[in-house]
């Protein structure tokens, strides 16, 4: 089987920063202000990224939102076909009830695990809105689901892989677009 | 993913299929301690109790688990089941597994059954004790609350004391410290020791002062009064003043060392109220432990069916 190959740097660590600075100000200027705001990170990449954010709003209102961890596993719609160990448990450390959250994931792709997301969130309590806010949206949605923040679109093949690389799960901050040569495609 | 299709016994379970369930097991923690301590997770799964032998703690335990997954459950014991009309257990299982369900959960006074019951169906199988021979899910809460009070399992030392002839609890919870990499060292009366103590991987010794000094967990075994054959020890007073855990024994151990027992307790027997209801004490925690383990079990051993499938 063929080697995934490195195509191309989609976003180096400044221009990942600038897009959460960016993110940060839209958000506090659709809740009018983050005094309602919670964030909620998707696990794991969504985790670190949540805290970049939560830094980013920080710096912005002078108050930091609370923020949580979302461990979507036991809402998978894909339980029968895998099934891995929780790597990271959920931890929503505030009440929901009447709260805007933000979920923040690293890539938006087929929507799946947004919906798990939506499933899981609601079963902490009722929150006022829910927003999405992700690093890359690489389309091919298999569900009607949007992002309200987006750090870049990136339009991709579905044979490509976009990675999005953060600490502490990588080195360095960045976006990449790997890809399988054809010929040894196929699991 | 796990290595096995069944949890029958610890003795086939790698350190990764331990630490598999041990950190799926936080994540049902945390479900547990919300208001809504339910996952859609098993949705649509049935899942059959089969408990040939009396019990309540197990029992429900499992029973918990199984509605907090959204499992379909249905519970079959031993006096309203055709095995006691004199249908075979074989017989009862195929008849069963006919109807299209996903688990077993096999509760019984003779070890083996587990075994059988997986022979007999293509369903998975939880053992959920059977004789004397083991307790898996038992072992696995223990390692849970162990872990999550040392933050690790390796290197630890680990005593199990008292009735270790009569015990499945031992037979399971032995071998999976020594899989984690913690020291297991067995203490009982001569007439409650096993014959080979090198199998489990321990020494063995009838002198508990001996080791109080040395271990990070006491693990007190319940007396087994109902499967004692003969007078195996003199008197429960004479027991308690050689082998229980009393205040006087507790304050000879590490100041952050703790004491477990899997319940039932015989108060003033294995151990004293003064210890069970001490801070060293993690009996409770053991209990809380129990529902969120076997959630991990049944969540890991029924997914990924379809293994190999990429998405």
């Amino acid at each position: 089987m063929a080697e995934p190959r490195l195509k191309a740097h989609i976003m180096d660590e400044a221009a990942v920063r600038r897009a959460m600075t960016r993110i940060a100000h839209e958000v506090v200027e659709r809740n009018e202000g983050s005094g309602n705001v919670a964030l909620v990170g998707i696990v794991r990449r969504g985790d670190p990224l949540a805290r970049m954010l939560a830094d980013e709003i920080e710096a912005i209102e002078g108050v930091r939102p609370p923020l949580g961890t979302l461990d979507t596993s036991f809402y998978r719609d894909d339980y029968s076909k895998r099934v891995v160990a929780v790597q990271q448990a959920s931890e929503i450390p505030f009440a929901v009830d009447g709260r805007d959250i933000v979920l923040v994931d690293d890539v938006l792709y087929t929507g799946r695990t947004v919906r798990s997301a939506l499933d899981a969130i609601m079963d902490y309590g009722r929150p006022a809105t829910i927003q999405l806010a992700v690093l890359v949206d690489r389309g091919h949605r298999e569900l009607p689901v949007r992002a309200d923040y987006v750090g870049k679109n990136v339009p991709s093949s579905r044979e490509e892989d976009v990675r999005v690389l953060v600490p502490p799960f990588d080195d360095g901050l960045a976006v990449e677009i790997w890809e399988t040569p054809a010929e040894g495609r196929g699991e | 993913m796990l290595s096995v299709r069944n949890l029958i016994d610890t003795t086939s379970l790698t350190a990764d299929d331990i630490t598999q369930i041990l950190d799926t097991a936080r994540g049902f923690a945390e479900v547990n301690s919300r208001a809504v301590k339910k996952v859609p997770a098993l949705r649509g799964r049935t899942i059959v109790n089969l408990f040939l032998e009396p019990s309540t703690r197990t029992r429900s335990s499992f029973e918990l688990a199984e509605k907090r997954l959204s499992a379909d459950s249905l519970n079959m014991g031993g006096s309203t089941s055709s095995v006691v009309k004199g249908e075979s257990l074989a017989d009862t299982i195929q008849t069963i597994s006919a109807m299209n369900v996903d688990m077993f959960v096999v509760r019984a006074r003779l070890a083996g059954s587990p075994q059988l019951v997986a022979r007999s169906t293509d369903a998975r199988v939880i053992n959920a004790g059977d004789g004397k021979h083991q307790h898996p899910t038992q072992a696995l809460l223990d390692l849970f609350t162990i872990r999550e009070n040392f933050g690790r399992l390796d290197g630890l030392k680990v005593a199990i004391v008292g009735d270790l002839l009569h015990s499945r609890v031992l037979g399971s919870l032995a071998p999976a410290l020594r899989t984690m990499g913690a020291e297991v060292v067995l203490v009982g009366p001569p007439t409650f020791q096993v014959a080979d103590p090198t199998w489990f991987g321990c020494e063995q010794t009838d002198d508990i002062d001996s080791v109080l000094s040395e271990v990070d967990v006491m693990y007190m075994l319940r007396v087994q009064l109902e499967r004692m054959e003969g007078a195996a020890i003199p008197s429960s007073r004479e027991y308690n003043r050689l082998y229980g855990l009393n205040a006087r024994r507790a304050a000879l151990m590490r100041p952050d060392a703790i004491v477990c027992h899997p319940g039932p307790i015989n108060r003033g027997m294995e151990i004293m109220p003064e210890v069970a209801d001490s801070h060293r004490s993690r009996i409770l925690d053991q209990v809380n432990a129990g529902v969120a383990v076997r959630m991990a079990a049944m969540y890991l051993l029924l997914g990924g069916e379809d293994h190999g499938m990429s998405d």
